[in-house]
């Protein structure tokens, strides 16, 4: 509850900030877009992607979790953060099963709209032709772990934003799944379409059945306008 | 397996109060008790705790030792940490396959025995070493397996065989942790000052932090002791798991008290009431005798209620046993371990000594700090920082195994050049040392007169040490293959990082790489180590990134001169399944 007011530069900019924030919240605050992939406003930081990188003085920090201080010299657009978190990108996609041409979610997909704004094209890291599961017995969504890219979204909202535990982890390392709160599939949980963590996921992952294609080509939320343009138009002052 | 398991269950979780801190105790006591714990049984416990099944489930599935399906009634894990195979691990592995029928993650027909490999066991110092029902077996060779089948399927106890014996194996003592203590001594110097005395003694000392990463001792009391809470907790990190170290061990065996002197010193400096020993999995069969020496202590009035009559303070030590997993010696990932949840490093801050088990602050050192904090009430903080270098005071606990005369472990005065060691431990044509374990550096001939020590090359305490016939490259794979293994899977980056590192590796190993796969080595090294996680992630690269220069050589004759050939693409593979699918035959593609 300090009114006291930190300030420090990101990219050479100078930013003020209330002193209880994260590096994510400050620079969002102050119009600074930080790239990152699993951290959303309204949950708590799962700390999964590392895609919001930064550095601060000299040392890479999750942005996420990191909190301001006065006198802090973050980096953030550079070409060698925005390498790395580029290869991040890369990594999910060789991991994943990601078809873009056919996925319904193409064009307001986050990992999609990333790698557009960092400039990946082809990735040159080996693809790992995962075996994952889909889940498709609940009557109005389905999950399909093909596209999960374990950013924990789904998890977080549903403990934190409607207070239910539909989702988990699974497993540990490159076998890491999500998990659902039964033995017997998604239709055995409480989770219903107008869940909050329905409207979370980044990917095509977790999606209400019967929705797809909706949008016309042109419509849709990145066709225009990279992500991140909805931080970085926004005033300094409001 | 219907009903009766579940009147078991609900006696486990009642054994633990149906705590959910205590989650892990209970579905390693139902693994005991059953073998494995089943989806059904993961639900069940879930409904007697009251907890979301899915939460029981992430715990229960990150951990080796938490089997899921039935195993056999044997348990049968072979190590093939780097230096177990270097010492004939295949071949042993190899028998166990021909006696048994099975191949490695198997379980014989008759459901006698299961087989599987884990990583290192602390015992590359005796290897190849395995673990059956958690007894360990040391020297193993070829020739042993089909009599140790034998007495097994006789109804001998594995505990009863020639080669269930492990080798203290302490070759050079010092002055710090392998000599006499009178119990309490220390405890009593401790009790005569103030707890912010007793932290200004060991500042005194310079002590650093001996896992490895040196933080000193002194200040991380001190945070921990300044925080503002009624409620502070100190962990014992007795999870050493990094390939090739294995003094916690010794430690463990011959200095147990040593251990929970320094650990009643720490909680009483700290203003601990609690303490918990993490051990690992792996070395459950010290348990016993550890418990053993805490009833002794506990008798003595060095433990428990007003210790050594001193009104008011109070301290008791748990042993909180791990189940199988590297991270854990992450001092986050331990704390959330020692909560009973999947073994994932936590961002920092906030940092233990802020907010750690039970977001209390908490100070985790390890076994052998632990140690030197009780020698330096003993003999006093100027005595421990005349040993030693100006940064490093003291001794180091090495663990020193791979092609020498003499593995074992060795005290030594921080400062010693890796050329003296060699020497002292009887190593000839060494071509590297692997310095720090898996996650540590492979160092060069041209470096062997650089120093054990923080200031140049710091170690939790492996040494391996690896000859001129070695193929090192390869023992930087299985390094490799180590961390996919034990991975949490939590960031992105050690995750999926070290599988496509191992994929790139291979390639080049395999003469299948070009100039530009190195490139693309070190770019995905570089990232695995600039944005991991935590210290597993961002040193799990380093089996690539500390020989790729150093090393170049191995690197060069491997790969082959671009010549605009792919030779990763193999045309026939690649047509094999279409041109089989349409009827035709292979003939003719090249």
């Amino acid at each position: 509850m300090s009114t006291n007011v930190v300030t420090f530069t990101i990219d050479g900019v100078e930013v003020k900030s209330a002193p209880d924030k994260t590096i994510i919240q400050a620079a969002d605050d102050a119009g600074i877009y930080i790239p990152r992939l699993c951290y959303l406003k309204d949950l708590p930081p799962g700390g999964h992607c590392r895609v919001c990188t930064v550095k601060v003085n000299g040392r890479p920090v999750n942005s996420c979790t990191y909190p301001v201080a006065e006198g802090i010299v973050v980096e953030n657009d550079t070409e060698e953060l925005n390498s790395f978190r580029r290869n991040i990108i890369e990594m999910l996609f060789v991991e994943g099963n990601h078809f873009c041409p056919s996925c319904e979610v193409a064009g307001k997909c986050e990992l999609q709209a990333l790698a557009y704004r960092l400039g990946l094209l082809t990735p040159q890291m080996p693809y790992l032709y995962a075996q994952k599961e889909l889940d498709a017995t609940h009557p109005d969504v389905y999950l399909d772990r093909n596209r999960c890219v374990l950013c924990g979204r789904c998890v977080r909202a549903s403990i934190h934003l409607d207070k239910k535990n539909v989702f988990g982890f699974e497993n540990r390392g490159i076998n890491m799944r999500i998990s659902v709160n039964s033995n017997d599939g998604l239709k055995d949980t409480d989770l219903t379409k107008d869940d909050k963590a329905m409207s979370v996921c980044p990917t095509g992952c977790l999606v209400v059945k019967r929705q797809g294609y909706l949008t016309p080509v042109g419509k849709r939320l990145y066709d225009k306008k990279p992500i991140g343009s909805e931080i970085e138009t926004k005033t300094v002052k409001s | 397996m219907t009903h009766h398991y579940r009147e078991q269950i609900k006696n486990i979780a009642n054994k633990y109060g149906n705590d959910r801190g205590y989650l892990m105790n209970i579905a390693q006591d139902i693994v005991k008790e059953f073998g494995y714990i089943s989806d059904e049984m993961v639900a069940h416990v879930a409904e007697i705790l009251n907890i979301p099944m899915v939460q029981v489930r992430d715990m229960v599935s990150f951990y080796s030792f938490l089997p899921r399906k039935p195993l056999g009634k044997n348990v049968i894990r072979l190590s093939n940490a780097v230096i177990e195979r270097m010492k004939g691990a295949d071949e042993v592995g190899k028998a166990f396959e021909k006696e048994l029928g099975i191949s490695f993650g198997e379980t014989t027909k008759d459901n006698l025995f299961t087989l599987l490999h884990t990583a290192c066991i602390g015992l590359s110092d005796q290897a190849p070493g395995a673990l059956i029902n958690n007894v360990p077996l040391t020297n193993l060779k070829p020739a042993d397996v089909p009599q140790i089948i034998r007495d097994i399927k006789a109804g001998k106890n594995v505990s009863d065989l020639p080669q269930a014996r492990v080798l203290l194996n302490l070759k050079k003592e010092g002055e710090v942790i392998c000599a006499p203590l009178e119990s309490g001594q220390a405890i009593r110097n401790a009790l005569n000052m103030k707890p912010e005395e007793v932290i200004a003694e060991i500042n005194k000392s310079r002590l650093r932090g001996r896992g490895g990463a040196g933080f000193p001792t002194a200040m991380k009391w001190d945070f921990c002791r300044k925080q503002k809470s009624p409620i502070r907790y100190l962990i014992c990190n007795a999870d050493e798991g990094e390939p090739g170290t294995f003094k916690d061990r010794v430690i463990l065996t011959e200095y147990p008290d040593l251990v929970f002197e320094g650990m009643t010193i720490a909680g009483y400096a700290i203003g601990a009431k609690e303490g918990i020993m993490y051990l690992r999995g792996e070395y459950a069969y010290l348990l016993d005798n550890l418990e053993k020496v805490l009833a002794k202590r506990r008798h003595l009035g060095l433990l428990g209620e007003n210790i050594c009559g001193r009104e008011g303070f109070s301290f008791d030590i748990r042993i909180q046993l791990g189940a199988g997993a590297y991270v854990c010696g992450e001092e986050s990932a331990l704390i959330e371990s020692a909560e009973g949840k999947r073994g994932a490093p936590r961002d920092r801050p906030p940092f233990p000594v802020q907010k750690g088990y039970k977001n209390e602050p908490t100070s985790v050192n390890n076994v052998e700090t632990l140690c030197c904090a009780a020698r330096i009430l003993e003999k006093g903080g100027e005595w421990f920082a005349k040993i030693g270098t100006k940064d490093s005071t003291g001794t180091k606990m090495l663990s020193v195994s791979g092609d020498c005369e003499h593995p074992g472990v060795y005290e030594v005065e921080y400062g010693i050049t890796i050329e003296n060691l060699l020497e002292l431990v009887g190593a000839k044509d060494t071509q590297a040392v692997q310095v720090g374990g898996a996650s540590g550096k492979c160092v060069a001939p041209k470096d062997f007169g650089r120093r054990i020590s923080f200031e140049d090359l710091p170690t939790g305490g492996s040494i391996m040490i690896f000859g001129k016939n070695r193929d090192l490259l390869e023992c930087m794979h299985q390094f490799i293959e180590f961390f996919i293994e034990e991975s949490c899977g939590w960031c992105v980056p050690c995750r999926a990082g070290t599988t496509l590192l191992e994929k790139k590796f291979r390639q080049i190993l395999d003469g299948k790489g070009t100039v530009q796969s190195l490139a693309e080595l070190r770019r995905i090294a570089q990232t695995v180590k600039a944005m991991s996680r935590c210290g597993l992630g961002q040193t799990s690269a380093n089996p690539v990134l500390t020989t790729i220069y150093d090393f170049a050589d191995l690197y060069a004759e491997r790969i082959k001169e671009e010549d605009g050939k792919l030779l990763t693409f193999d045309l026939q593979k690649a047509m094999k399944v279409g041109i089989e699918a349409s009827g035709r035959t292979m003939e003719g593609v090249k």
